[in-house]
């Protein structure tokens, strides 16, 4: 038996194993993959929960519910990746052999990279919602919360879902405002980038969105370190921005994992071929999701995309014929913009965020780059097609190449 | 892109005035826009300026975590010689493209 070997079962680990599953000769290939946790956490979700939208119980379930029969399924860490041996060694003391190996083990939040963070304040007065525990606490947090400076904080680049800090501001403009005390409570966003977002269309739109809102963007912040006892943030050039609550995405990387075993970029990235996903360094190695290093959104959509391509390639490889699909870095976003309204985006490597409908050309029905009821919708529908049609590898109604139809050029 | 003289040499240059070609460059065209940035650019500015160079050269892309972490100077002191614009002001002396953060 050949053995294929996938590291890491959250979003597109779990999304590919079962995709391979059928379409691999099951009496030829054998299927393993291995995480260190049995709770899937659907990510998206935890956005929702600081504003009582959603609970923790809506967001979690159990890894095994979305494993098909006759795969190994190993719960441990992972040690290290031996390339030039083809193994994997976990730490509980297994070793794994392979013929194929994909690396799907993402990308996590690491405070401890920025000085005062994980400090006094911690989940009393500072949070962060990319884990399930800064997202229960800040519910705690908000639900008699009096009013004051809330800074939403963006220290460092990339972090998975870019959207998700402008989704957080607009909830909390609405949240506040239902509750009668949108006037005691001060929103700013503030980042490293050069406006709320990089690419320029969009930047300005969702710029022109926060002042709407009277959220105030404060660009060119790129953080040092927090101040407990003054409860103020530092930039490297020294400007302090006080806060009552401050949000953060905490510096974002791969697992050290990837770092012992030498295939990744400062960041613990894993050096990948942008358009065929084979790792840099080894040709039986491809990597999806959030743990490749290539430049486009780390996203749950993008692994979608970029899962029909590996598919594509890897049957390929695995008869020795030459990789024929290339991605093209297709993300598209949902934007959550608050008072049951939303906004998508749609982009790739080459083309940025364009106005217009998706996926029909002319009829949408979700308004790109517009702030429309619909596009809510499309958002909460989304928890739905995670579970029931994403994880479980079944394809939905759009293409993994991006389309220029329905789209406006700016 | 259009072609502009910096230093007395004619140059490839983008709408945001970056080098089109790095291996136009040269110290004295460095120096040239350095002062349309008001930067006096010193020994410890063209260490930092060789090594964004190097990098780019071996395809690397940069950030200013990276530039920190490089040995070369800290990013505290990197936003004291280029106020401001650390990774952006410094790519644009260095006859690099602009610095792009992929999200
Ligand atoms: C607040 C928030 C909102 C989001 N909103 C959206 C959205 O609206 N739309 C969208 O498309 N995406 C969204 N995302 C992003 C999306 O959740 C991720 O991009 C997606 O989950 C990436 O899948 P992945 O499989 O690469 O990584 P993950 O799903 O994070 O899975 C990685 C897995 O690897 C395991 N692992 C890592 N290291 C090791 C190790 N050393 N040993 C063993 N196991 C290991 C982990 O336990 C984990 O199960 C959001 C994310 C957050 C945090």
């Amino acid at each position: 038996m050949k053995k294929l070997v996938i590291l890491g079962a959250g979003t597109a680990g779990t999304m590919m194993l079962n995709k391979l599953y059928k379409e691999l000769d099951r009496d030829e290939w054998e299927l393993t993959i291995v995480d260190q946790y049995k709770t899937h956490y659907y990510q998206p979700g935890f956005l929702f929960i600081p504003f009582g939208i959603y609970k923790k119980q809506d967001v979690v379930k159990p890894k095994y519910d979305f494993f098909p029969a006759g795969v190994n399924v190993i719960f441990s860490p992972i040690d290290k990746i031996v390339g030039e041996e083809n193994k994997v060694l976990l730490e509980d003391g297994q070793v794994l052999n392979y013929d194929f190996l994909i690396i799907a083990t993402g990308t996590q939040t690491r405070p401890s990279e920025t000085e005062g963070l994980k400090d006094k304040l911690w989940y009393k007065d500072i949070f962060d919602f990319y884990t399930i525990e800064g997202a229960v606490a800040l519910h705690k947090k908000f639900k008699d919360w009096e009013g004051g400076n809330l800074v939403m904080c963006i220290p460092e680049l990339p972090y998975k879902c870019p959207v998700a800090p402008i989704e957080f501001v607009c909830l909390a403009e609405a949240y506040f405002a239902e509750r009668g005390m949108r006037d005691k409570v001060n929103i700013s966003y503030v980042t490293l980038m050069s406006g709320a977002f990089t690419k320029p269309v969009a930047s300005k739109v969702l710029g022109d969105l926060l002042e709407e809102k009277n959220i105030k963007v404060i660009p060119d912040f790129y953080l040092s370190h927090v101040d407990n006892d003054a409860k103020k943030i530092v930039s490297y050039d020294e400007h302090e921005i006080p806060f009552d609550i401050l949000t953060i995405v905490p510096v974002n990387m791969g697992s050290d994992m990837i770092e012992r075993s030498g295939l990744g970029d400062d960041m613990n990235y894993v050096k990948t071929d942008k358009f065929t996903l084979q790792s840099e360094q080894f040709e039986n190695i491809f990597v999806l999701g959030d743990a490749a290093n290539i430049p486009t959104s780390k996203a749950g959509s993008v692994a979608h995309f970029a899962a029909e391509i590996l598919m594509e390639n890897l049957l390929a490889a695995m008869e020795g014929r030459a990789l024929p699909a290339k991605f093209d870095g297709h993300a598209n976003c949902y934007i959550e913009t608050g008072h049951g309204k939303g906004a998508l985006i749609d982009f790739n490597y080459e083309t940025e965020p364009l106005p217009g409908t998706f996926p029909l050309p002319g009829i949408g029905p979700f308004g790109l780059l517009k702030n429309t009821k619909m596009n809510h919708y499309g958002k909460i529908l989304f928890r739905w097609i995670y579970w029931h049609i994403l994880l479980k590898g079944k394809e939905l109604p759009i293409e993994a190449d991006m389309t220029m139809a329905g789209k406006k050029r700016m | 892109m259009e072609v502009k003289t910096i230093a007395g040499v004619q140059v490839n240059v983008s709408d945001d005035g970056y080098l089109e070609d790095m291996d136009q460059w040269n110290e004295d065209i460095a120096r040239e826009i350095a002062k349309e940035l008001n930067i006096e650019l010193t020994d410890k500015h063209f260490e930092v300026l060789n090594y964004l160079r190097q990098k780019t050269k071996e395809g690397e892309t940069l950030t200013i975590r990276k530039v920190g972490k490089s040995g070369v100077v800290d990013i505290k002191g990197l936003y004291k010689l280029f106020p401001k614009g650390p990774l952006k002001f410094s790519s644009k002396i260095a006859g690099i493209p602009k610095p792009t953060s992929c999200v």
